[in-house]
């Protein structure tokens, strides 16, 4: 006799949840929510926990120094203009770098210029690009890249030298390099997003282009750029975050000098570069300063994020109520 | 318009032919010509940073580098088996953390209550800790377990790491919870189940590939990290294991630690070591990048 006769003799065999389903769907549904909770807190917990060690420093230095330029362990004078800069400098540089080609990439990638199998090649490069870690990049940049664009360097501040940007040579580790590495990393992140604005683009609007009588490069440049363009600028205002945000490849590169220079191949220094060279031998009286510096950089990586994750989404809103 | 005023003026058929030496079509092709060259560029430094770990790399590779202990300057040979086993733990620790409270809060942002308050709150804060400066998650976690306990340790690190994987475990486990059909979920419900029982029985077990993707490319992405590791893990010249016992409350070693200690050293020895290790780690990173993919094929 199977489950439908039974049940058609009158035995129930379907019934409302047990007690104890009832207590483990809450008690699960509970814990769930608290996990929520939790990732609301740890955000919470991060900016309270760094904002409040800093403020002896905020207390002792003001806002000063956010313009201070000299950083003297001895004098007890702190300042990070120079980081800021640093900072700013050489995400600006990468990103007009990286974001060139990460955007040439993406449009390569995504405009049917490819078959498909060549096209898996050069997708696998850029996504290789992200895999690899940041500290072999910038291990590579030590040993690869410094002694490859030191000649060029040279000779550029020897004929060019009265141009600020060619003011110093390139002793070893510098602006440049530093730049050149951040470039590397910032790209697939630049490309891929930048990718997936270019393929939202509906295909009947380029094929509209095409239809009347518009080259590969018009349809590019006069229509899928621009209808794309929102989504590619948010890629690059987060591609400028992550570089802000980038550590050890500049702290391996960027010379960890704390000079203001607008010359490509003098040594500098960056936030989260200060952060890594300085925290492990921090003292009692360092760790409220660094921990301010900490805060400077958390400042500047959230709104830079928050404003590429906003034009993101003001994006494929704008891209939904277009069709 | 050339084309168009010939219709208008002649009473002949415009020519349709295509040019190749009008301008526009010699600026598509230049065009056309800069993307190629512009993408080749832009394969250049994969093409040299595989070249370098595998050539300088390379050759150090054996089993001796996986056993011993890191040389001292002068020293010759040695190895680095000490940090891979750090890396091993701490990234282990982190995934501990990270992977059962990323796939929970994941089952309540997906699932229990998509559109409410918390949920997007919560869905907006793992999207910032996405763009998380690295060095950041180190700092978080000096400041609340290195300066608690009073001492650098494998924890410490696990802490920092759990940070930054778990933005990426949360939003990939959503995301492929959301993809399961509301048909299967819904029959589930017809049968009588519990909201708790469809997620554990139906929306768990059909996303699972999609939640393996995001863990396995968190734990790619942790194995490779280094600024949170350099003052909560600090470094080791020592086991993990020593003698048979395992202290957690101590410095750790790591593969990326190691690396960059080793760059800055004058001892060509360390420099050699510090190529292979960076070629273990690339590897071992590429590993896992190659499990997410492999599982994610299996997407519903």
């Amino acid at each position: 006799m199977n489950v439908f006769e039974e049940a058609a003799d009158g035995e129930q065999i379907a019934g409302p949840p047990s007690l104890t389903d009832y207590l483990l769907d809450r008690s699960f549904r509970w814990v769930a929510m608290v996990c929520a909770w939790l990732i609301i807190l740890v955000v919470g917990l991060l900016l309270w926990k760094i904002g409040v060690k800093a403020v002896p420093a905020i207390q002792e230095y003001g806002l000063g120094f956010l313009t201070g330029t000299t950083w003297d362990v001895n004098k007890r004078v702190f300042g990070i203009l120079p980081e800021i800069w640093g900072t700013l400098y050489s995400s600006v540089l990468a990103l007009a770098i990286g974001g060139f080609f990460g955007v040439s990439m993406a449009i390569f990638l995504t405009q049917d210029f490819l078959p498909p199998r060549i096209a898996l090649v050069f997708r696998t490069i850029v996504e290789l690009l992200a895999a690899i870690p940041s500290v072999v990049y910038g291990f590579w940049g030590i040993f690869v890249v410094v002694p490859a664009i030191r000649p060029v360097a040279d000779w550029l501040n020897a004929e060019f030298g009265w141009v600020p940007f060619f003011g110093t040579t390139l002793s070893g580790p510098g602006m440049m390099p530093a730049a050149l590495v951040l470039a590397i990393m910032i790209l697939p992140t630049i490309a891929a997003i930048s990718q997936d604005a270019l393929r939202q683009v509906p295909y009947r609007i380029k094929e509209a282009a095409y239809g009347l009588g518009a080259t590969r490069w018009e349809a590019i440049l006069k229509v899928m750029l621009p209808t794309a363009s929102t989504g590619i600028f948010g890629a690059l205002v987060l591609g400028f975050g992550r570089a802000i945000g980038e550590t050890m490849a500049l702290a391996m590169l960027i010379g960890n000098s704390n000079q203001l220079s607008l010359s490509l191949f003098s040594p500098g220094n960056t936030l989260a570069a200060l952060l890594a060279l300085n925290f492990p031998e921090a003292g009692e009286h360092e760790v409220p300063i660094l921990m301010y510096a900490a805060l400077v950089l958390l400042l500047i990586t959230l709104t830079v994020n928050m404003a590429g994750t906003a034009i993101m989404s003001l994006t494929s809103k704008q891209l939904k109520a277009g069709r | 318009m050339s084309a168009q005023e010939t219709l208008i003026t002649k009473d002949e058929t415009p020519d349709l032919q295509r040019s190749f030496v009008e301008p526009r079509a010699v600026f598509n092709a230049v065009l056309s010509g800069a993307a190629w060259v512009a993408a080749i560029i832009a394969s250049i430094p994969l093409i040299s940073v595989l070249y370098g770990l595998i050539v300088r790399g390379g050759h150090r590779l054996s089993l001796e580098v996986f056993t011993e202990l890191p040389p001292a300057g002068f020293e010759e040979g040695g190895g680095f088996g000490n940090a891979i086993v750090g890396t091993l733990v701490t990234v282990g620790i982190g995934a501990l953390i990270s992977i059962p409270f990323g796939i929970l809060a994941a089952i309540f942002l997906a699932e229990l209550e998509p559109d409410g308050k918390v949920a997007n709150i919560a869905r907006f804060c793992a999207k910032t800790l996405t763009g998380l400066p690295s060095i950041l998650a180190g700092v978080f976690a000096y400041a609340v377990v290195v300066l608690a306990t009073g001492t650098y340790s494998a924890p410490a690190a696990g802490v920092a790491l759990a940070l930054l994987m778990l933005p990426t475990v949360v939003l990939t486990a959503e995301e492929s919870m959301r993809m399961v059909p509301s048909n299967m979920k819904n029959a589930a419900y017809g049968l009588g189940c519990t909201r708790s029982q469809v997620i554990w029985k139906i929306v768990l077990p059909t996303a699972l590939p999609g939640v393996l993707t995001g863990v396995m490319l968190s734990i790619a992405r942790a194995a490779g990290e280094t600024a949170p590791l350099l003052f909560t893990a600090l470094f080791s010249n020592y086991w993990f294991v020593e003698g048979g016992r395992a202290d957690l409350m101590t410095p750790i070693a790591s593969l990326s630690v190691l690396i960059y200690n080793f760059s800055g050293m004058p001892y060509d020895n360390q420099i050699e070591l510090a190529w292979t290790a960076s070629l273990v780690l690339v590897l071992l990173v590429l590993l896992f990048n190659i499990l997410a993919r492999v599982l994610g094929r299996k997407k519903v």
